[in-house]
């Protein structure tokens, strides 16, 4: 308990210190929520219609942002060697990693995406279900993505790889996620889709880890 | 307590190559070894083996107690430092923020750092952010784990390459004191260490 709160306080401090890793991932999110609708036209009534679902989407595509790097310096400078040496096994470590990246950026994206939605339109009734869809989407996102950044190690063009990686992993929050907002916002039962992304996060929180010290052991022999 | 490690027949395989087979090695309390051979011999990869970072081929990593052999997961994780050629030094951090976070996640206290980092002659240097430090202060980072989490088997790969002559001649002394401790130093060197130390080559 004491290593994971001395892990969770560094890995914190890493993502809030310079370079600004939260902001930059709100600033991105602010980016590509703004450039759909220049894409898609910007006739009201049909963003509205797309509103909850764009806000999701970036959401995931910010979150992917930040993850490409979480085991990749680590693993450059040494400090993943010290890390796997400590008094925690590679399990926690990597679940602490990934809990850190939602702390810092995952949890403020999340809030940020009521805003992001009303811009564009969307009607305020799915605010509410939007919250609590982004915080544990944001949680599934963090721990699969962190999955993509362990497999990646130590590969060229890391970045790509991760992206490859992991968006196929995203598609069933995705889907369970704007399902439930599309189901809310059009009067239907929306308590099916909140339920199945609770489990996936549930799932991505167990079984990620497990996986994610697997691959870094392998990156590290 | 860790008393001595023991080697058994360790075979190590990088890639398609192999760099060694058959290797022996008992490294007991008090003692300090060095490891020699030439580059690429596998000295680095022999380190990594005995932390446990490496898997071998074949053969295995003994840790021997006072009452015989301990499980070696248990031992690895509470009883050796590896200091190894990348320092695990973030270059966004401050010296003291990056040393209290080694000392801290290896068993140490706060109290104890500050210890080390006035051993190791680090007081004027704990203010500023790693990637300000030159090579030797970085190492000199590094090294003070060492010190503010006493552990009793020392893997260090090339730890004074980076320092200069008055520094090497201290690191020299606290070498000294911890095997005057019951401490184990197992260095991978090209320079002589400067502790009286058994001399071992590896790869042939």
């Amino acid at each position: 308990m004491k290593a994971f709160s001395i892990l969770l306080r560094r890995e914190l401090a890493l993502a809030w210190g310079k370079g600004g890793g939260p902001l930059l991932a709100l600033a991105f999110y602010a980016c590509v929520v703004t450039l759909l609708p220049l894409a898609a036209g910007r006739a009201p009534e049909r963003l509205s219609g797309l509103a909850p679902g764009i806000a999701w989407l970036a959401l995931a595509l910010a979150a992917l942002l930040s993850l490409e790097r979480l085991f990749e310096r680590d693993f450059e400078d040494g400090a993943l060697d010290l890390l796997a040496l400590g008094p925690a096994p590679l399990e926690l470590v990597a679940a602490t990693k990934c809990l850190a990246h939602w702390l810092a950026a995952g949890a403020p994206l999340a809030l940020a995406s009521p805003i992001a939605a009303l811009a564009l339109g969307a009607s305020p009734t799915v605010i509410p279900l939007l919250v609590p869809c982004a915080l544990a989407g944001g949680l599934a996102f963090s721990f699969l993505g962190g999955l993509g950044a362990s497999l990646a190690l130590g590969g060229k063009r890391g970045g790509l790889l991760v992206a490859v990686i992991v968006l196929p992993l995203y598609v069933p929050p995705v889907i369970f996620g704007a399902g439930a907002l599309d189901a809310l916002a059009g009067g239907l039962p929306w308590t099916g889709g909140l339920y199945l992304l609770l489990a996936y996060a549930a799932a991505a929180v167990a079984l990620g880890p497990i996986a994610m010290a697997a691959a870094c052991r392998n990156a590290l022999d | 307590m860790l008393r001595a490690v023991r080697t058994k027949g360790l075979s190590l395989v990088r890639g398609e190559r192999r760099l060694f087979s058959g290797f022996d090695l008992e490294i007991r309390s008090g003692q300090a070894i060095a490891l020699t051979g030439r580059n690429g011999a596998g000295k680095t990869s022999l380190l990594r083996a005995v932390a446990g970072l490496l898997k071998p081929a074949e053969g295995e990593v003994e840790f021997l107690g006072e009452g015989g052999a301990l499980e070696a997961e248990a031992a690895r994780a509470e009883a050796l430092h590896l200091v190894g050629h990348h320092d695990g030094l973030k270059s966004t951090r401050s010296a003291w923020e990056e040393l209290l976070f080694q000392a801290l996640w290896t068993g140490g206290t706060e109290e104890s750092a500050r210890r080390a980092a006035e051993r190791l002659d680090l007081d004027r240097l704990l203010g500023l952010e790693i990637r300000r430090l030159s090579a030797g202060q970085r190492r000199r980072v590094a090294l003070a784990r060492l010190l503010a989490s006493p552990r009793p088997l020392w893997l260090l790969d090339e730890p004074m390459a980076p320092l200069d002559a008055g520094h090497r001649e201290g690191f020299g002394v606290l070498m000294a004191e911890h095997l005057a401790g019951g401490g184990m130093v197992l260095a991978a060197v090209h320079d002589p260490l400067p502790v009286p130390c058994d001399i071992v080559e590896v790869g042939g």
